[in-house]
């Protein structure tokens, strides 16, 4: 009991507090929070979620934005904001897929390379170099080149790369824990390696990893509709935010709603993340994470 | 001494990068897709010219026996022949590897040239409304894709204002090759063409700026983050109780020190700016290294795109060795400790 006679707050609320008194991250967390249910509601929530296949009402082609049609209508009619929410889905499935492969492989590789050392550490961290050298999405359009091109193939090739950044990340904090008394005392008391390695050494790269996969979403986001907008993603008819970006672009600028919409509804997802990623940043403290 | 035995080392592990960087594209051509013979010729093919072209290209011999020749070529700068130009990969690279090392440095140039007073600027009024605007600014070209804002540009200066040409290196009336570097900006100033230079800038403008607000943004953001790292320091506490000018301060003592970190990320990102320029030369129509890449991806140019990825590579790997340099001048220290700060 403290003095005034009330609890204190727990952990959770205290973060929770500090959470709230950060705008950037509460901006962050709304925009992530909108996206993310709009996307999963789409059929739902979109005026036309008819449109989102292959038709055409050619009566209703290059309309402007209005009231009916919030951002206006492509170049066979269809419902431009539709068909961008339903693009949300793709993007935030890129983001989801990609990180759900590469950090996993990411932080294990990087631990055992800051904890073991040596021959593990070079090997690792040689490899790491490689991947580095390459960039994502030249690595993806080789892939879907030699392949075709589909969603999953560029998935795949940008999780190839991806994994390097978290394993560098998870090495330089192992490589400081390494020598902290906490996990010199579970050394001592004779803890297994899986032990100090899953037990000792992750929690306390929780905070990291947790601000760099929220930075990291917007920026495969980003990747992704690089990839879309060259014609390497997901294959229409399927609304993906850069395919509507590249085939509106042939319409500039005139029908100018048909590419630029689409444009800052990636960037408002991306920036959703980046904003969250900061305000966390600040929240945990984490200064050295990018 | 010990700086040489540095860069020495780092020269090595770079080789080795490079060594790497072969096998992942050797994996990519030849082991991925199955069949690379069948690929070239298309499905109308017959099974006769498929098993030549698998004979003529070694694709019988055993997996490392095909790596080794590749790595041979690899060596004497041979990438075999584009199925796309009928001519050498080297030779088609050679020709449009200029253009993109010219969009490449002026983008650098311009990151580096806003970005760095950027950054001193939000340092120097932290939590100010300088800080706020650079911060608001690095977020904003950090979330922004390339290929977007290349478009923005284009509709901006190109249609709404109609100042700027948005396509191309030079005008369709000017013929210039003199060359030389490849390098417009350089044989047009050799050449003393005052006319051709200022096309070349005028064209060079855009796709600048497009690819380098994302560096930019970066350079502002890491170049704060630094000088306020700095200014925490004993030293630099000292020179402001010795009563040392605010601005020898900064600029003297300060900016030094808090030039390191964003040459480093520079060099580390150098991958996504080469990346974003295969975007950025698609938009622009850049004569670029970029635009042959995408060319040969769609038309399954198999040794035009190994090249490619290849020579981006080593593009990354000789700007870091650079930058390894770069520091050790910037930072005395590595000249004697012989390792990045």
């Amino acid at each position: 009991m403290s003095v005034s006679g009330q609890k204190p707050l727990s952990n959770a609320w205290q973060n929770w507090w500090r959470f709230s008194r950060n705008p950037t991250a509460v901006v962050g967390a709304i925009i992530v929070i909108t996206s993310v249910t709009l996307a999963l509601l789409a059929p739902y929530v979109t005026p036309f979620p008819e449109h989102v296949g292959a038709v055409v009402d050619f009566a209703n082609r290059h309309q402007a934005p209005s009231a009916v049609h919030w951002f206006g209508t492509d170049n066979v009619g269809r419902d431009i904001f539709s068909r961008a929410i339903f693009g949300l889905r793709v993007s935030l499935l890129l983001a989801v897929v990609v990180l759900g492969l590469a950090i996993p492989v990411g932080v294990v590789l990087g631990l055992l390379a800051g904890y073991f050392g040596g021959w593990v550490e070079i090997v690792i961290m040689r490899v790491t170099d490689i991947a580095l050298a390459i960039p994502p999405l030249v690595m993806a359009l080789a892939v879907a080149a030699v392949l075709t091109p589909s969603l999953t193939n560029s998935m795949l090739a940008i999780a190839l790369l991806w994994w390097t950044w978290h394993t560098r990340l998870i090495y330089s904090i192992t490589r400081q824990l390494r020598s902290q008394e906490f996990v010199e005392a579970a050394e001592t008391l004779g803890a297994s390696r899986a032990h100090i390695l899953f037990r000792e050494i992750l929690p306390n790269c929780v905070s990291a990893i947790a601000v760099k996969t929220s930075l990291d979403a917007g920026f495969v986001i980003l990747i992704g509709a690089a990839l879309s907008f060259l014609g390497l993603g997901i294959q229409p008819p399927t609304p993906d935010l850069g395919t509507m970006v590249a085939s509106g672009a042939s319409f500039l600028p005139d029908y100018w709603w048909e590419s630029v919409l689409p444009g800052c509804a990636i960037l408002f997802v991306a920036m959703g993340f980046n904003l969250l990623g900061d305000g966390l940043r600040d929240l945990f403290d984490v200064e050295d994470v990018r | 001494m010990e700086f040489l035995a540095f860069l020495l080392r780092r020269l090595g592990w770079s080789l080795l990068v490079l060594l790497g960087l072969s096998v992942v594209i050797f994996t990519i051509a030849r082991v991925v897709p199955g069949d690379p013979a069948r690929m070239a010729l298309g499905p109308t093919a017959s099974a006769d010219q498929v098993a030549s072209l698998q004979e003529s290209l070694g694709l019988n011999d055993p997996m490392f026996q095909q790596y080794a020749t590749f790595l041979h070529g690899l060596a004497r700068g041979d990438l075999g022949r584009s199925l796309l130009t009928e001519q050498s990969v080297t030779a088609d690279i050679a020709k449009t590897f200029p253009a993109t090392l010219e969009l490449v440095i002026c983008t650098i140039l311009l990151a580096f040239a806003l970005g760095v007073p950027l950054g001193v600027a939000a340092a120097r009024w932290k939590d100010r409304w300088p800080d706020n605007l650079v911060r608001a600014l690095a977020i904003g070209s950090a979330v922004m894709p390339t290929f977007f804002l290349a478009l923005l540009l284009q509709i901006l200066a190109g249609y709404v204002l109609n100042v700027l040409p948005t396509t191309g290196r030079l005008p369709g009336g000017i013929d210039f090759d003199a060359g030389w570097t490849g390098l417009v900006l350089v044989d047009s100033l050799i050449a003393g063409r005052g006319d051709v230079f200022l096309e070349a800038v005028r064209h060079l403008f855009l796709p600048t700026i497009a690819l380098a607000a994302a560096t930019m943004g970066q350079i502002a953001r890491i170049t704060r983050a630094s000088m306020i790292d700095v200014s925490r320091q004993d030293y630099i506490e000292a020179a402001r109780a010795f009563g040392v000018p605010d601005r020898l301060r900064m600029f003297k003592y300060m900016l030094r020190p808090a030039f390191v970190p964003p040459l480093t990320i520079t060099g580390l990102e150098f991958a996504s700016l080469i990346g974003n320029a295969f975007v950025v030369e698609l938009i622009f129509s850049w004569p670029g290294m970029a635009s042959y890449g995408i060319r040969a991806i769609v038309q399954k140019d198999l040794n035009a795109i190994m090249g490619v990825v290849m020579v981006s590579g080593v593009f990354f790997v000789v700007v870091n060795l650079m930058i390894d340099l770069l520091v050790g001048v910037v930072d005395p220290r590595v000249r004697i400790r012989g390792s990045r700060a």
